[in-house]
C-alpha cells in the first residue's frame, strides 16, 4: 500500500476521532485566547505598542498551543496500544508519521483560522488587505511548527517529564520560525503593509530542512 | 458466521535474543514452528511470552538472532505483515470509534478488496452486529475481546498470534474463543497462543512449549508428549 | 581497554605548553586595539572558544548520523563526550561576552547577534544532554537523542540567518565587530589551536570513561546470560 494513501487514511482516522469530541481542538483555541489576553496584561496596549507587540504575542501564543496539543498525537494511542495496531498493519511507518504531521497541521490551522479574526478585534488592525500573504506566512509556519513537533513529540512519547521536555526541546529549535512569522506578520501589519521576501525564504527554507530530516531520520522514532 | 484464514504461516526463531539493558527478555531461542500447529506458549508472567509474541508480529526487533517466514517470500515488511495477525494485552482499538470504524480503518490500512463487506462479516461472525454504531468505549471486556480477534482476523492472516486471549472472559466469551479457535485451526491457520494453562482452549492445542526466565525449557515437539507438558504445568499452576 | 582512561602525559603537556604560549601571545605579544583597549585581548579566547564549540558540536552531528546507520554504541558515546565538550566550550564564549561587553558598552547583554544565537545553540545542547538524563533504556535513548541532535545541527545555520537579520531590522551594538588586523591573526590562530587542543583531549578522556561504562555493562550482561545457562 502506498505511503500517500497510507497517510491519507490515517489523517482522516484522526479527523474522525478528533472531530467526534472536538476536546482537543476547544481547549487549544480557548488556550490561545487566554495566552493573548494575559499577554496583554504585561503592558500598555495602546493602538501603537500594540500594532508593535502583538504579532509577535499571537506567534509565541502558537508556539506554546503546538507544544501542548500536539504530544497527545502519540500519547492518546498509549492507552490501549493503539500505535502497535498501526505498526502491525502492512504500511510504511513513515506513514504513521506523516499521518500525524498533517493532522496537527490541519488542527493548529483550524486554531489559527478562528484566532485570527479575534486578534484582529483584540488588537484592531485589519487583516483583509493583507489576508492572501498573511495565510501564506501562516501556513509555511505552521507547516514547519507542526513538522518539528509531531516529530519531537514521538521522540519524547516514552521519556519522563514529557510534558515540560517537549516544550524544552522543541521551542528553542522554533526560533526561525518565531522570528520570521513575527517579523512577517508585523510587516504585512505595518503602515503601508510589506513582506520581505527574506522572511519567506527563511520559512520555506526551515520546512524543507526538517521535512526532508523528517523523511529521512523519523522512522527510527517508531520503533520499540 | 465463521471467520476467514488464510494459508498457514509457518515461523522459525532462530537464537532469538531480546534485552533491554541488563534484563535479558528472550536468551537464545530457537524454535519453529511448521505450518498448521497449534502451539501454546506456557511459562509465569515475565518468562518471555509476550515479547516472543511481538518479535514474532514484528513490532520488536531481536537484540541478536532474527525470525524468519519460510512459506513467505520475504521475512520482512509489508507482505508478510499483511499474513499476520495478533491479539495482545491491550485491546489495539479506538475507543473513540465505533465497532464499524475501527474495522473499516484496519480493513484500509490492511487493502483489503470490499472493505465494507468484509467488515459486515466479521462484525457477524464476533456476534457484534446490532452493536456495530457504538463507540468501542461503551462495550464490555467481552466484546471488545471479540472485536480485537475480529480486528485481527480481517485479513485473513496464515499465522495467528493470541497473547492470553482469555483472560477476562466469562463463560460465553470463553466458548466462543474456543469455538472461533477451532474454525481456524481446522482451516489451517498456524496459531502461537500464550496461555496460564487451565483453559478449555488448551483441549485444541498440537504442541506446548514452556518459557522460563527467556528461554524455552520445555518442548512437548521434543521428548516428553504433549499430555506430559501440561500435566506438568497444570500442576505447577 | 583500561588505558583508555590513563591520558598519557605527553599529549597533556603538549596542550598545556600550547595554552601557556597562547595565553603569552594574546596577552602581551597581540597589539593593543586602539578604541577598547586592554580588554579587547578577551577576543583571542572568545572567538576561539567559539569555533571550537562548533567543531564539537559538528562531531556531535555525524556522530549521531553515523549512530543511526550503523548502530553502533561507540557513535552514541562519541556523541554524548563531544556534547558536553562542546557545551563546556560554549559556555566560555556565553560568560566571556558580557565580560567583554560590559566595559565597552556598559551593560552586560546587549542582544548582540552572535552572542544571542550562541545562546540559543547553549539552551539546544544542554536539552539534549537532559533528554538523555530522562530516557532509562539505554537504546531508545541513543536513538531519541540521536534525531533531536540531528534536527538541533541542522536548525543551527537557521537560527543564525535568522537571528541575524532581526537584528539588522532592530539594530544593536555588536560585539567583536570590525576587521582584524593582519598582526592579529598569529596569536589568534595559536589561540585557536591551543583551544582545539584541549578540546581533543577532553574528548578523549570523556569518551575513554564513556567506553569504560560500557564494559562494565557487558560484564554484568555476561554474568547475566551465564547465570540462564547453568540454571
Amino acid at each position: 500500500m502506498g505511503m500517500a494513501r497510507a497517510a491519507t487514511i490515517l489523517v482522516a482516522k484522526e479527523l474522525r476521532t478528533e472531530f467526534r469530541t472536538r476536546e482537543l481542538l476547544n481547549t487549544t483555541i480557548v488556550f490561545v485566547l487566554m495566552v493573548l489576553v494575559l499577554f496583554s496584561f504585561t503592558f500598555d496596549p495602546t493602538a501603537a505598542e500594540s500594532r508593535r507587540f502583538g504579532p509577535g504575542l499571537l506567534w509565541l501564543a502558537l508556539l506554546f498551543a503546538g507544544a501542548l496539543m500536539m504530544p497527545p498525537s502519540f500519547t492518546r494511542e498509549q492507552a490501549n496500544e493503539t500505535l502497535a495496531a498501526l505498526r502491525l498493519a502492512p504500511i510504511d511507518p513513515m506513514a504513521i508519521l506523516l499521518g500525524k504531521v498533517l493532522a496537527n497541521f490541519l488542527f493548529l490551522m483550524l486554531t489559527e483560522a478562528a484566532l485570527l479574526p479575534i486578534f484582529a478585534v483584540l488588537y484592531d488592525v485589519s487583516l483583509a488587505p493583507v489576508l492572501g500573504r498573511l495565510l501564506l506566512v501562516f501556513v509555511l509556519g505552521t507547516l514547519g511548527l507542526t513538522t518539528t513537533g509531531t516529530v519531537f513529540s514521538a521522540l519524547t512519547s516514552q521519556a519522563r517529564m514529557r510534558e515540560l521536555l517537549l516544550p524544552l526541546l522543541l521551542l528553542p529549535v522554533l526560533t526561525p520560525v518565531l522570528i520570521a512569522g513575527t517579523e512577517a506578520t508585523a510587516g504585512l501589519l505595518a503602515d503601508p503593509p510589506n513582506l520581505p521576501r527574506l522572511w519567506l525564504l527563511l520559512l520555506v527554507a526551515f520546512d524543507i530542512v526538517f521535512l526532508t530530516a523528517t523523511w529521512v531520520f523519523g522512522e527510527y522514532l517508531l520503533e520499540e | 458466521m465463521t471467520f476467514h484464514a488464510g494459508p498457514g504461516l509457518g515461523i522459525e526463531f532462530q537464537q532469538v535474543e531480546k534485552r533491554y539493558g541488563t534484563l535479558f527478555a528472550l536468551r537464545g531461542v530457537s524454535l519453529t514452528v511448521g505450518a498448521g500447529e497449534f502451539v501454546a506458549l506456557l511459562g509465569p508472567n515475565g518468562s518471555g511470552k509476550t515479547t516472543l509474541l511481538k518479535v514474532a508480529g514484528l513490532l520488536v526487533r531481536p537484540s541478536a538472532g532474527r525470525v524468519i517466514f519460510p512459506d513467505a517470500t520475504e521475512s520482512n515488511g509489508s507482505t508478510v505483515k499483511g499474513l499476520i495477525g495478533m491479539v495482545a494485552h491491550s485491546t489495539l482499538l479506538y475507543d473513540e470509534l465505533t465497532a464499524e470504524e475501527n474495522l473499516q480503518l484496519f480493513a484500509r490500512l490492511y487493502g483489503l478488496p470490499e472493505a465494507a463487506e468484509r467488515v459486515r462479516h466479521s462484525l457477524d461472525a464476533a456476534g457484534l452486529a446490532r452493536r456495530s454504531r457504538d463507540l468501542v468505549r461503551t462495550f464490555s471486556r467481552g466484546m471488545r475481546q471479540r472485536l480485537t480477534l475480529a480486528r485481527a482476523l480481517l485479513a485473513g492472516p496464515g499465522l495467528l498470534l493470541l497473547d492470553e486471549p482469555a483472560a477476562g472472559l466469562d463463560r460465553a466469551g470463553a466458548e466462543w474463543l474456543t469455538e472461533t479457535l477451532e474454525g481456524l485451526h481446522a482451516a489451517g491457520c498456524t496459531i502461537l497462543m500464550s496461555t496460564h494453562g487451565r483453559e478449555e482452549t488448551l483441549a485444541l492445542v498440537t504442541r506446548a512449549v514452556v518459557l522460563r526466565a527467556g528461554s524455552v525449557i520445555r518442548d512437548s515437539a521434543a521428548g516428553a508428549g504433549l499430555r506430559e507438558v501440561l500435566a506438568e504445568v497444570g500442576a505447577e499452576g | 581497554m583500561g588505558e583508555e582512561m590513563r591520558v598519557s602525559w605527553l599529549p597533556a603537556v603538549a596542550v598545556a605548553v600550547l595554552l601557556g604560549l597562547a595565553g603569552y601571545a594574546a596577552l602581551f605579544l597581540a597589539p593593543t586595539e586602539q578604541t577598547m583597549g586592554l580588554i579587547q585581548r578577551i577576543f583571542y579566547f572568545h572567538v576561539p572558544s567559539a569555533w571550537t564549540a562548533f567543531v564539537a558540536f559538528l562531531i556531535v552531528f555525524v556522530a549521531n548520523i553515523a549512530y543511526l546507520i550503523s548502530r553502533a554504541p561507540k557513535w552514541d558515546w562519541l556523541g554524548v563526550s563531544a556534547a558536553e565538550v562542546g557545551l563546556a566550550f560554549c559556555s566560555a564564549v556565553l560568560v566571556t561576552g558580557p565580560i567583554w561587553a560590559k566595559p565597552v558598552w556598559g551593560i552586560w547583554w546587549t542582544w548582540d547577534a552572535r552572542l544571542t544565537s550562541t545562546f540559543v545553540l547553549w539552551v539546544l545542547y544542554v536539552s539534549y544532554l537532559l533528554l538523555r538524563t530522562l530516557v532509562s533504556d539505554a537504546e531508545r535513548r541513543a536513538i531519541v537523542s540521536a534525531v533531536f541532535g540531528i534536527f538541533a545541527f541542522l536548525d543551527v545555520p537557521l537560527v543564525y540567518l535568522s537571528i541575524w537579520f532581526w537584528r539588522t531590522q532592530h539594530p544593536q551594538p555588536v560585539i567583536g565587530g570590525g576587521g582584524m588586523d593582519r598582526r592579529m591573526w598569529p596569536p589568534f590562530l595559536l589561540c585557536w589551536a591551543a583551544l582545539m587542543g584541549v578540546m581533543v583531549l577532553l574528548l578523549r578522556l570523556r569518551y575513554g570513561l564513556e567506553a569504560l561504562r560500557h564494559e562494565v555493562e557487558e560484564m554484568k550482561i555476561d554474568r547475566e546470560r551465564r547465570k540462564a545457562i547453568a540454571s
